[in-house]
């Protein structure tokens, strides 16, 4: 933690005194020496006067007492993404919006999200985020913005954004622990109730949250202007920058990732920015499933036999699992040596452990996959259109395939050329569940699938070891009911061989079509060179003919001419269809997952290499500050 | 250039014979037929080609009846819709028109001037129509093998070489020359010496003797040798041009004169005479008219060092490329089968070096006059 952050951790404490409880009594485990700082009242030493290797058991067991969750992860904040203040704020940013991207999909709204940034200081902000979403009802108010490990999305195996059920309420708990302020949230469930307003602190040993005040409004209907919504302001120490893992950043990845998402963005300069809706159905919506048992580890299995209410092993793995149906169920008991009649509550550790392992041996077929959603080709290609301004668009989504018994999809697309620049290394901008990955690039097997796909294959610079050098963004999606995160903060997804190898087969996808385009595309400045040699040389020869026959050399002229149109005609096409769609009657014309923009190309005559004309955009962030304008002039939308 | 240009204007005054020859309107149909040819292509909607015979070793027959080398059948085509051919075959029918306009106006220009008359920028572009000269001359050769027109018969000459005096009296367009009262520096041949431009007058001399350059020329004019042994002294600079070539083979023809060639003793002095008697590869659809098949070699012989007890210092030792292009000339099919040909190149590989016409100078500065090529004739010592 850095050190001017360390004066703000002491602020917190006039409020905590205020709201009358019991000063929290310090962890001893972690970090005493930081402890006896913060409290000196509680130090031991002080009271005992002893050294503290001579204490006993019983003085020990004093001092050893439950750690709550919210204890540990305010010291090891860093765990859920809030190491540095530039960090924090893209954090906080970033829970609140997945939290209302999930709850407005999950009630079948098409999402409207209002993010503000105000700055209070030159590190303080206050982050408002607003959603049009079905609203929280009150009771549940400070369990979802007070408590960690509370949601709704920990215990079941769907598809969603958040997983955990840490992430907003630690952005509060940063939030207070960082400035002294409560979280204010703002809900309203329908439009004939009132809009609460809930302001709420967060009591880290109790992992609750007190409540400083609680009214209800009814004079500031306005805001939420379709009758439900949440908003949620949080004030906290931060720092704001643009660029690479900014909030910027991450506001235009999850718009290219969510196009059915409207999201307006006022920036800490005030500067309002809008990605706007480009597709107006939600993602389907997804199925929950049950755990596939290719899937679990013994101790959850274990848990699992704890907490099922079947009486009897047969009816556990029906009712528990996926794909096991009763004769399945048989063959598994009978293997462990049991019986599909034995009572749940007779089977011990060493038959648990038998279980585990025919678990593991018997043949079930695959889980369903209706549990996953791909944002689909076409949708992907929206998203990628409005954001980021290139010539040549790809997408391609891969069937679901399925890792440790959790089904998955991969999904990749690619932007090539136009205003991209042609120096620079390519951008690789990750996706789990429709939520950027803007952290710890190297350590994602995403990023990992990238640089281990062959580009110079497809026509593309790449340096050894490294992203292609080419005017390009590759863009790779994982949805899956579970994504293998490598860290809580949820920055990274793990390596597993089957989900590298989907990434690698649907980025070869995109290549493969990227390079029938840059190939196209040769073959057009190739013809344009041809036609304009011919061009060069007809005069010369329709005069030199004339010279030899006497005769009039302008029919010579005009036939050549003629003739070096049709043979040409592949260029013409290019040329007549200028700022449209250019159908080469091919491959690509029919293919849904490829998308060209003509009037981005550059210089037809030069070759691909050398189309870096167009400047670089500042920052590397790609607004479109006409997305709509820029829709139409693309072939699909 | 100002010489011919002049003794054009003078052949218009004076009734002599100009630029107008008698190739002239064949060869102006032939050029006619090319346009006519491109023209009703062009307009039939199809690609335009001309069709060029191809110049190099692999489209060369050795005809050995004939003994002479003759252009195969094989050819290029050069069409304008193809990337590759369209400035060529641009060019082609741009030297074609200015070849017409120098024949209309009986005018003749050499292969530098020929290049100055068809360079221009193209309209519109920035692109000229010639590079350099090196991209007009192969121009020139397409054309003549593609018109089966020769370059003289086109009115262009290239850039004069070569020496000759000796026993015969010729007329340069109406100029009567007496080639044994040349001086030092004897008669430059000019580049065209087709019978309308020189014709033969009185002849007292029995042989020709060729020499490689006009150093050793120099030697045989100060000796006199051509009046003592009445003969014609030519030089080529090296590989002779086609006006040497040609002069040669009408002298040999028409005045029945044999030839004999004094060359140096290396792989360049051999290919010379291969040239000189049977024609060269890239102008070998005029072997029939440059050709000498009776040609003779004379020297030097890579016995020679020893025959004439030659010293170390005139050793010049063959390189890689030299010994590479000696077993080359072996191998070409008119030296394959000759005994002694191929003896004389063994022996100069066995010996490991050249030798120059010049070494014979440290035998006595007239040593190859006096001594060594009456010797030769007389003993009938040539190779064939």
């Amino acid at each position: 933690m850095s050190g001017t952050e360390t004066p703000t951790l002491e602020s917190p404490a006039s409020p905590r005194t205020r709201g009358s409880k019991p000063d929290p009594k310090p962890d001893p485990k972690p970090d005493p020496k930081s402890d006896i700082k913060s409290d000196p009242k509680s130090d031991p030493k002080s009271d005992k006067r002893r050294p503290a290797r001579g204490a006993t058991a019983e003085e020990m067991s004093q001092r050893q007492r439950e750690i709550s969750v919210s204890e540990f992860f305010a010291k090891n904040r860093h765990l859920l993404g809030f190491d540095n203040p530039r960090k924090a704020l893209l954090t906080t940013v970033k829970e609140a919006v997945d939290n209302s991207l999930d709850a407005c999909e999950e009630a079948g709204i098409l999402p409207t999200i209002r993010v503000e940034l105000m700055p209070l200081s030159e590190t303080r902000f206050r982050v408002t985020v607003r959603d049009n979403g079905p609203g929280i009802v009150r009771k549940q108010i400070e369990n979802v913005f007070g408590r960690l490990l509370y949601g709704s999305k920990f215990h079941r195996l769907k598809m969603s954004r958040g997983q955990q059920g840490i992430g907003i309420s630690a952005a509060g708990m940063y939030g207070l622990m960082t400035t002294g302020r409560p979280v204010v949230i703002l809900s309203r469930t329908r439009a004939k109730d009132p809009v609460h307003e809930v302001v709420l602190k967060m009591d880290t040993s109790r992992n609750r949250a007190d409540i400083v005040s609680d009214s209800e409004r009814t004079d500031d209907a306005g805001i939420f202007p379709e009758g439900h919504g949440t908003q949620v302001s949080i004030e906290l120490e931060g720092k704001y920058l643009k660029g690479r893992q900014s909030v910027d950043e991450y506001l235009e990845q999850t718009a290219i990732a969510n196009p059915h998402a409207r999201i307006e963005y006022r920036t800490p300069t005030g500067e309002e920015i809008l990605f706007d809706r480009a597709v107006a159905e939600l993602p389907p919506e997804t199925e929950e499933i049950k755990p596939h048992p290719k899937g679990i580890e013994l101790g959850i299995l274990i848990q699992m036999l704890e907490r099922t209410s079947a009486t009897q092993l047969g009816a556990f793995f029906k009712q528990e699992f996926c794909r096991i149906g009763p004769s399945v169920a048989k063959e598994i008991c009978a293997s462990a040596g049991l019986s599909d009649r034995t009572w749940v509550k007779q089977v011990g550790h060493a038959d648990a452990e038998r279980l585990y392992q025919a678990l593991e041996q018997v043949k079930v077929s695959a889980p369903p996959t209706n549990c996953v959603q791909a944002i689909g080709t076409k949708t992907l290609l929206a998203g990628l259109l409005k954001e980021v301004k290139a010539e040549f668009y790809a997408a391609s989504t891969r069937p679901p395939s399925v890792y440790r018994g959790r089904p998955f999809i991969i999904e990749a697309a690619i932007a090539f050329g136009g205003a991209l620049d042609s120096e620079e290394p390519s951008r690789v901008i990750r996706f789990a569940n429709r939520v950027p990955l803007q952290y710890q690039q190297a350590a994602c097997s995403s990023f990992k699938a990238v640089l281990e796909t062959n580009w110079r294959n497809y026509g593309l610079a790449q340096p050894r070891g490294s992203v292609p050098v080419a005017p390009l963004v590759v863009m790779l999606h994982m949805a899956s009911v579970w994504v293998p995160f490598t860290s809580e903060s949820k920055e990274a997804i793990a390596d597993y061989d089957e989900i590298r190898k989907e990434m690698r087969l649907a980025l070869q996808e995109c290549g493969r079509r990227l390079q029938t385009y840059l190939n196209r595309r040769r073959r057009m400045a190739r013809q344009g060179e041809r036609r304009s040699a011919f061009l060069r040389y007809i005069g010369e020869i329709s005069k030199s003919c004339g010279e030899l026959t006497g005769r009039d050399a302008k029919a010579v002229y005009d036939a050549l001419m003629k003739q070096a149109e049709a043979k040409t005609a592949e260029f013409d096409l290019v040329l007549d269809d200028e700022g449209r769609v250019v159908d080469d009657g091919g491959s690509l014309a029919k293919d849904e997952g490829v998308v060209i923009v003509e009037s981005r190309q550059t210089a037809l005559t030069s070759p691909v290499e050398g189309e870096g004309a167009a400047p670089p955009v500042e920052g590397g962030t790609l607004f479109a500050d006409s997305p709509a304008a820029s829709t139409k002039r693309a072939k699909r939308s | 250039m100002a010489k011919k240009n002049a003794a054009n204007g003078a052949a218009a005054a004076t009734g002599r014979v100009g630029a107008k020859r008698p190739s002239d309107e064949r060869t102006l149909g032939r050029l006619v037929d090319l346009g006519t040819k491109v023209s009703t292509e062009s307009v039939a909607g199809s690609d335009p080609f001309v069709d060029i015979p191809t110049r190099a070793l692999s489209n060369t027959n050795w005809n050995a009846k004939r003994r002479i080398l003759e252009m195969g059948d094989a050819s290029q085509r050069r069409n304008l819709f193809n990337l590759g051919q369209a400035r060529k075959f641009m060019q082609t029918l741009l030297i074609a028109s200015g070849c017409k306009e120098l024949i209309e106006q009986g005018k003749t220009l050499s292969l530098r001037s020929m290049y100055y008359k068809s360079l221009h920028t193209i309209a519109g572009t920035k692109e000229k129509t010639f590079a350099d000269q090196e991209e007009s001359d192969p121009i020139i050769e397409d054309l003549e093998v593609a018109l089966g027109s020769l370059r003289e018969e086109l009115h262009v000459f290239a850039s004069e070489r070569g020496k000759v005096v000796g026993n015969l009296t010729i007329i340069d367009n109406g100029d009567e020359i007496d080639l044994r009262r040349m001086g030092t520096g004897g008669y430059a041949i000019p580049s065209i010496v087709e019978p309308s431009v020189i014709k033969f007058g009185k002849c007292e001399a029995k042989f020709i003797l060729h020499v490689e350059k006009g150093t050793v020329w120099a030697r045989f004019n100060e000796d006199r040798f051509w009046q003592k042994h009445g003969c014609i002294l030519t030089e080529g600079g090296g590989q002779p041009p086609r006006g040497v070539r040609r002069l040669l083979r009408r002298m040999h023809d028409e005045l029945g004169l044999p030839v004999y060639c004094l060359l140096d003793c290396d792989p360049w002095g051999h290919y010379i005479y291969s040239v000189i008697k049977q024609g060269s590869m890239n102008l070998a659809f005029e072997s029939e008219r440059m050709a000498i098949p009776d040609a003779k070699f004379i020297g030097i012989r890579a016995s020679d060092y020893e025959r004439y007890g030659l010293t170390d210092d005139v050793q010049i030792a063959l390189s890689d490329r030299d010994t590479g292009r000696a077993k080359q000339i072996a191998e070409y099919p008119w030296f394959a089968g000759k005994k002694e040909w191929q003896r004389e190149i063994q022996t100069l590989l066995r010996n490991g070096f050249k030798m120059e016409v010049e070494s014979l100078i440290t035998k006595g500065i007239s040593f190859v006059t006096e001594t060594y090529v009456p010797q030769k004739l007389a003993q009938k010592d040539w190779l064939d």
